[in-house]
């Protein structure tokens, strides 16, 4: 066989270290991106990255970062992959020191950290309040120094569609449709790596970026591809609510000493910095003293949704609570945190240093994603590899804060090596695959966008489905889920699949056609929808960020076992593989003790 | 009550080729809308004000939070960023232009790839030994850490060139965004035992003799960074690597 053929989608974090990684040991990558890979979303993490390197005398280590996150978690992820990563993350700091990011930095010029949502350790490394931006910025720039070499070949403003079978089920290559052009190709490959990032848009309104459709991950899907722990979805407790998306505002707030609180007597009309101390409910330090306003997400967001909805104790007018940093020192906090409150200055028009900040849960994050086996990022199609967000591994039923950006660069470590060493296996590469193999898909694939394309009668509006999914999913699948509304939700998702095949385009032009590309997106995200809510439907238990208030305890005699979703002729089924505890015993989870 | 609405021009072109026309909106106006919802709004409902159906309006935009670069555009004359333009603080009717110094893809999209390949030309990277785990990286004073982070938030939107009387699509000058990353990658321990190789592609057509001095760019940046002053630091050092090649008699 010839140099074998790597193609990487995606080029957040995860996708440019596999990229790195495969062109460092000397094959050429294709990196395929919808947008500049600059702009990815991995640019919207603002907090940090978890390594714990001990630093700060605490007596830390990677197996108390290990303990943390299993046990935030609620041990529904695989352990041994957790425990690797966990062991990874003070190396992965050290390489992003050296490729040039601009993290804190103590008086002695060494790395500074901060703590974040539960653990009880300053372990998180950041830069500024925009510590993804920064991280991705220096993994772009190693990819652009390989692409001055050669080794990189860019094609931005491509979006992937499918990926490329061969008669015996194996990865040949992908189809991609050019954004501008709109002509759809196949680009041949041994392996392809998919890090294609979240999928907050399926939920309408999310803390994510527009191009987080997973629509990507819902074609593979379609494909063969297993789904796993769909329904794990995190909602992260502080966001500004917006009709557009709704802006973060980072756990690093209270990582450096921001409070939660409400006023004590609910409907006090007075301004929030007028209202004093003693009448002030910070009702995450009373009711969890020990982490205080850093527990985990799901249980932060559970208390102010009971504050605001149960208790009817949220801010007058809206559904709120406020997150307060004003007691911290001005210069700390331009410091620290200037990104998050520069966001919240523009978009609200009020100084954070002033006020205390309005927030509300807002989806944030998929702790499920494509299957990926136990060591090699390798999905259960040969050829197809995934890492980053995208797929299911290191968080299980709740991630930490900071844990993301971590597993994304150790998935894409990870991931590139062991597609290099799939593609060096194989007895015959994608050159000697037949042409017609690739025609067929790209005929397939080109019919779907004609039809769209030749369909005149239609009636329906692209954004006003995605809208009503979007309003159906965050009210009936995010914080409490009730059976009786899933099942509700299943049946809306059919009456707007059915909808979906009246849609009216609009737009019939063949350049830089972005309705076409929605649309697309559009009937990948009602899949995955439906994926979302019958996983939650099945699994009777609470556990992490999925919460079913009729049954409220985590039940490990029957449901210590990963959801995995296959799709055969339309048909979504649901079936479960055990999950590896084979280092930690499964344990309570509580953070109510005392401190 | 009827509901309040508000009027949006906007400048449409179908491709490069094709002609210029402008069509006007009628939107209903909520609070703390931006100008990316307007542009939803109008994706939902593509009737220009007069009644004729159009099409959804084309445009970039991803983070909505300004830290991805992608909207920037002209927004009543000014190049900003559109996620960050509340409808609010905008005189009315808004006016929306794609950005003029970049090849127009359609309507409000432009090309704005020369950013990426000047940033390539100007070898705008720390060039480490490999991903091997072969340590720390250097130490740093927090002092550097404070100067080179600001630098380092350029989102690459262009607005910085959009102002600058010196970029056109003729001339190869790259702009006060490039000359500032060059800054930053020459500060850090590591960039700076590379930074000949940078000053050296700043001393090349397109490169900063280029700059006029008109210090638009630093109130164009939403980001705040230090253009004029970025400029300023890197003309020293070009200077002083010419001086002392030409001592070398390179
Ligand atoms: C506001 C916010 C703040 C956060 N803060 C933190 C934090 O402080 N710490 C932390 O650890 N985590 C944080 N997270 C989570 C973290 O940012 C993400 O999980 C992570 O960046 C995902 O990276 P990724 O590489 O998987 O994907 P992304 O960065 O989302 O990249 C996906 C890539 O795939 C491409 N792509 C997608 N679909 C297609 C397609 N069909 N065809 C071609 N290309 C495609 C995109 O263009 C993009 O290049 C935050 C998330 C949000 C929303
Ligand atoms: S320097 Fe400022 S204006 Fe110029 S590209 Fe960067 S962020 Fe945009
Ligand atoms: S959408 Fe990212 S800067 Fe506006």
């Amino acid at each position: 066989m010839t140099q074998p053929k790597i193609i990487v989608v995606g080029g957040g974090l995860a996708g440019l270290m596999a990229t790195i990684r495969v062109a460092e040991s000397g094959i050429p990558v294709d990196l395929f991106s919808i947008v500049p890979v600059k702009r990815s979303h991995s640019v919207c993490a603002q907090g940090g990255i978890n390594a714990a390197k001990n630093l700060k005398g605490e007596g830390d280590s990677t197996w108390k970062h290990f303990d943390d996150t299993i046990y935030g978690g609620d041990f529904l992820a695989n352990q041994p992959l957790v425990k690797g990563m966990c062991e990874a993350a003070p190396a992965i700091i050290d390489l992003l020191d050296r490729m040039g990011v601009m993290f804190n930095r103590t008086p002695e010029g060494l790395l500074d950290f901060r703590r974040f949502g539960g653990t009880l350790y300053n372990r998180t490394a950041f830069a500024g309040a925009t510590t993804g931006q920064q991280l991705l910025y220096a993994l772009d720039e190693q990819v652009r120094r390989f692409e001055s070499e050669d080794k990189v070949k860019k094609f931005e403003g491509w979006t992937f569609l499918s990926v490329v079978l061969d008669d015996g089920g194996v990865c040949r290559g992908i189809c991609g449709m050019d954004l501008r052009t709109m002509e759809i190709r196949t680009f041949p490959c041994d392996a392809a790596i998919f890090c294609t990032g979240g999928i907050g848009v399926v939920f309408g309104r999310s803390t994510n970026s527009v191009v987080c459709t997973g629509s990507a991950q819902s074609a593979l899907f379609q494909q063969g591809v297993y789904y796993a722990n769909g329904e794990f979805i995190q909602v992260h407790p502080t966001a500004i609510p917006g009709e557009d998306k709704c802006r973060l505002m980072s756990e690093s707030a209270r990582g450096e000493g921001g409070r939660v609180w409400v006023p004590k007597q609910a409907g006090d009309k007075r301004a929030g910095k007028d209202i004093p101390e003693n009448e002030r409910f910070y009702f995450l330090e009373d009711w969890y003293p020990k982490y205080g306003n850093l527990v985990p997400r799901d249980v932060a967001t559970r208390a102010i949704h009971k504050i605001v909805f149960e208790m009817k104790m949220g801010l007058v007018g809206e559904p709120a609570v406020y997150l307060d940093v004003t007691h911290i020192p001005r210069e700390t906090l331009d410091r620290k945190l200037e990104g998050i409150l520069e966001i919240y200055e523009k978009f609200v028009g009020v100084d954070p240093r002033e006020e205390p900040m309005k927030v509300f849960p807002a989806m944030h994050y998929t702790m499920g994603g494509l299957w990926v086996d136990n060591q090699n990022q390798a999905t259960n199609v040969p050829g197809i590899y995934a890492a980053g967000e995208c797929e299911y591994q290191y968080h299980g039923a709740n991630r930490l804060g900071a844990n993301s950006l971590v597993s994304c660069i150790y998935g894409g470590m990870l991931a590139g090596p062991a597609a290099v060493r799939y593609a060096r296996g194989l007895e015959s590469g994608c050159e000697n695959v037949p042409g017609a193999i690739f025609e067929r898909e790209r005929v397939r694939q080109q019919d779907i966008t004609d039809a769209l394309l030749n369909q005149h009668k239609g009636t329906e509006n692209p954004i006003t489905i995605w809208r009503e999914m979007g309003d159906i999913m965050t009210e009936n699948v995010t914080v409490i889920r009730y059976n009786a509304n899933l099942q509700k939700t299943l049946v809306k998702l059919d009456e707007l699949s059915e909808r979906f095949t009246r849609i009216n385009l609009q737009d019939r032009t063949q350049w830089a056609n972005q309705t076409l590309n929605f649309v697309r997106e559009l009937g990948n995200m009602l899949i995955l929808a439906r994926v979302i809510t019958m996983g939650a439907l099945a699994r009777n238990e609470t556990r992490g960020a999925h919460y079913k208030p009729d049954f409220p305890e985590r039940d490990d005699a029957n449901w210590l076992k990963t959801t995995k979703a296959s799709y055969n002729d339309g048909n979504i089924q649901l079936e479960y593989e055990p999950v590896d505890t084979s280092l930690l015993q499964p344990r309570e989870r509580k953070y109510t003790a005392k401190a | 009550m009827a509901d309040k609405t508000f009027i949006v021009r906007i400048k449409r072109q179908q491709r490069p080729d094709e002609s210029v026309r402008w069509e006007e909106y009628e939107l209903r106006y909520r609070p703390h809308m931006n100008v990316i919802i307007c542009l939803r709004d109008i994706a939902e409902k593509p009737f220009t004000r007069s009644g004729v159906e159009s099409t959804p309006v084309s445009y970039d935009a991803n983070c909505l939070e300004e830290v991805c670069g992608a909207c920037a555009m002209l927004i009543n004359g000014t190049a900003r960023q559109a996620c960050t333009a509340l409808v609010d603080d905008l005189e009315k009717p808004i006016r929306l232009e794609p950005l003029t110094k970049f090849p127009l893809v359609r309507d409000l999209v432009v090309d704005r790839s020369k950013m990426f390949e000047d940033l390539k030309r100007t070898h705008c990277w720390i060039p480490i030994d490999g991903t091997y785990d072969i340590g720390e990286g250097p130490r740093m004073a927090p002092s550097v850490q404070e100067k080179g982070y600001p630098l380092s938030r350029c989102i690459t939107c262009g607005n910085c060139l959009e102002v600058c009387p010196k970029v056109n699509q003729r001339d190869p000058f790259v702009g006060a965004a490039i000359v500032s990353q060059v800054r930053l990658f020459n500060m850090h321990p590591t960039g700076a035992m590379h930074s000949a190789e940078r000053l050296e592609a700043l001393m090349l057509p397109g490169g900063i003799a280029d700059c006029d001095n008109a210090q638009n760019c630093v109130k164009a940046c939403p980001k705040g960074i230090p253009l004029t002053e970025s400029l300023a630091a890197v003309n020293g050092q070009v200077l002083v690597h010419a001086v002392k090649s030409w001592l070398r008699g390179e």
